[in-house]
């Protein structure tokens, strides 16, 4: 497995005074999936447009399985994409839009027919070879989007948002596929997406990028338990940022003192420096409890709750505790809005589930 | 509610037949058995038509016309392709201006056109006759057929052709194998516009032609003497008919292939 598989060596992009991507560099492993995510406008598009060769860049070079890719146009780079709209091309079939890429590789017409055949096995679309783009549904056009570009067999295949389009039980079930697809057939996948929830649960690694730079590149499960910045912690999943002050460092921890609730010893991953006011906490909602009695955590607040949104499987609180002037969410499995009498709760959070972050 | 105002479509009847009862007059009289138009009419005939199929000179003034009418609107279109292509697929320096360059002849009044080229090409001692013609209906052509490539292309999805250039197809074979069949109706339209208005044109014809006659000059020659009437009638009549089935297969094509919504904006002449 080659870990340096693609390499994006110090790339920049700049329209004009926007730097679009903004000094970037990092790996990406052979048969990874791959995500870029973040907010719209974060560069991650562009970058993904570099690689295919859409774009070329203000600095920097690209290699992929070691050849230098960087001047290369797209029909001589080693990778295919799945576009956001599909691309489909409305004036030919299915059959036709998938062997469109195939004319140049030489490929006799008996290997042409057991690729098409193959391919559409693999995205499941027998007997649809005679349809046009118009009369297909969408999930049927990123079907036929994703067999265009996985019949020359790419040795990366990059997508735009390609789940975007669709509705939530049929992305839900897309995301599935694609991932088991993923793994069936190795290939390397940089997925693009701006839905956190999308990125976390196909990736393997995900990088966050936000103003055309990396803000984390990490498994999944990394992102949402150790964010390394602010907007990270942000970003991935809910949070609740606290104010604070950092003291003394003890070790691994650090003392801080967080604003309205008095002095705690924290974990310092990050190791951030001592008497810093440039700090805040970060404490999950589904981290915290909610319980009509006290309890014995580290902390534990009296608070009263202001609004609840049942969401099925849990319930999201709002409440307000005395003394801090802001609205702190919590999320709970056990109880719903019918189990509090006078709106008055008690929260507790446990040290070890604080995230001490510095703001830029 | 079942008082209806019908105030409109008076107007819009009257709006019609000023328009189009000048132009039926045309056919009316072509098959009328007079040397005058004058009513009341003296009754059937269609020996105007035979007339006009017997004269020599028509037949060379509708060839001529024919000739001019297919180089001009061939390069015309070509020229019309790429820049509409140019101007929504791209932001450049110079765009307005350009874009301006080539709207001003469908601007500026034509007998100024018609001058300015008679005076350049006298002055470069080249002849009158049907090239000066041919480059002024290209001059006059290309803005048309511009117009409705640019409504043509504004609705193509340019990642189609990013598309292709990601499966393999350099820039030649992404114009041929995607481009080229989906702006094809746009191009046709334009080919048979740019036709119609290059067959139909007289100021530039008028100044430039010389002694090769199109077939509008023919036409306008005929109209001195009175006995010749009747089969520039008929002639008209032709030229109706043929003009009316061109422009409304034009239309249709322009239409092909693009969605409900974008009809509504075709007609942006």
């Amino acid at each position: 497995m080659n870990e340096n598989f693609i390499q994006i060596n110090g790339i920049s992009k700049h329209f004009g005074n926007v730097k679009a991507v903004d000094d970037v560099s990092f790996s990406i492993k052979e048969g990874e999936f791959f995500s870029l995510l973040g907010p719209s406008g974060c560069g991650k598009t562009t970058l993904l447009r570099l690689l295919a060769g859409f774009e070329y860049p203000t600095n920097g070079n690209l290699l992929i399985d070691g050849s230098d890719i960087t001047a290369l146009p797209p029909d001589k780079r080693p990778t295919n994409m799945v576009f956001q709209n599909y691309a489909i091309f409305p004036h030919i079939n299915v059959e036709q839009n998938i062997k469109f890429g195939l004319r140049k590789l030489g490929l006799t017409d008996d290997e042409i027919k057991k690729r098409v055949d193959d391919v559409l096995a693999l995205v499941k679309l027998e007997g649809y070879e005679e349809r046009f783009s118009g009369q297909l549904s969408g999930g049927q056009r990123q079907r036929v989007a994703l067999a265009r570009a996985l019949v020359r067999q790419p040795k990366v295949l990059l997508l735009d948002e390609p789940l975007g389009a669709l509705d939530k039980k049929l992305r839900d079930e897309m995301q599935l596929e694609l991932r088991t697809l993923q793994k069936e057939i190795g290939i390397t996948f940089v997925f693009v997406t701006h839905d956190q929830q999308e990125a976390i649960s196909m990736s393997d690694r995900v990088a966050v990028m936000s103003e055309g730079k990396i803000q984390q590149l990490s498994a999944p499960n990394e992102l949402y338990k150790n964010p390394e910045n602010i907007f990270v912690s942000d970003f991935i999943g809910e949070t609740n940022f606290l104010r604070a002050t950092t003291k003394s460092k003890d070790g691994e921890h650090i003392n801080v003192t967080i604003e309205d609730l008095g002095d705690f010893k924290v974990k310092n991953n990050l190791n951030i420096p001592e008497n810093s006011s440039d700090v805040v906490c970060s404490v999950r909602p589904e981290s915290m409890m909610i319980s009509r009695d006290k309890s014995d955590w580290d902390i534990c607040l009296e608070a009263k709750i202001n609004q609840t949104s049942y969401l099925g499987e849990m319930t999201r609180f709002y409440v307000e505790v005395s003394g801090i002037n802001k609205v702190i969410t919590v999320s709970s499995q056990h109880f719903d809005n019918q189990s509090f009498e006078n709106n008055t709760c008690f929260i507790s959070i446990s040290l070890e589930d604080i995230s001490l972050l510095q703001k830029k | 509610m079942n008082e209806k105002n019908n105030s409109l479509l008076v107007y819009t009847l009257i709006y019609f037949g000023f328009l189009y009862i000048p132009v039926l007059f045309l056919p009316i009289f072509s098959f009328n058995d007079a040397n005058y138009m004058s009513f009341p009419l003296a009754g059937f005939t269609t020996d105007h038509y035979e007339e006009m199929w017997s004269k020599r000179n028509l037949h060379k003034a509708l060839w001529a016309s024919v000739k001019v009418g297919v180089v001009a609107s061939v390069v015309s279109t070509a020229i019309a392709l790429l820049a509409a292509k140019a101007f929504v697929r791209y932001k450049f320096r110079g765009q307005n201006v350009s874009y301006g360059a080539i709207m001003m002849p469908f601007l500026i009044p034509e007998i100024i056109l018609a001058v300015s080229i008679l005076i350049i090409w006298i002055n470069l001692g080249f002849p009158l006759g049907l090239v000066p013609v041919t480059i002024g209906h290209i001059l006059f052509c290309t803005p048309f057929a511009m117009l409705i490539l640019i409504a043509r292309i504004e609705g193509f999805d340019f990642s189609l052709e990013e598309a292709s250039r990601d499966l393999g197809e350099n820039a030649w074979g992404t114009f041929y194998r995607v481009s080229l069949p989906l702006y094809l109706p746009g191009i046709i339209a334009a080919l048979l516009l740019s036709f119609i208005i290059s067959f139909d044109e007289f100021i530039l014809a008028f100044f430039l032609s010389g002694s090769d006659a199109t077939l509008p000059m023919y036409m306008w020659n005929q109209m001195r003497f009175v006995k010749k009437l009747p089969h520039v009638l008929a002639l008209g009549a032709v030229i109706i008919v043929f003009t009316t089935f061109i422009v409304l297969l034009a239309f249709w094509l322009r239409n092909v292939g693009q969605g409900k919504e974008k009809k509504d904006i075709a007609i942006k002449l």
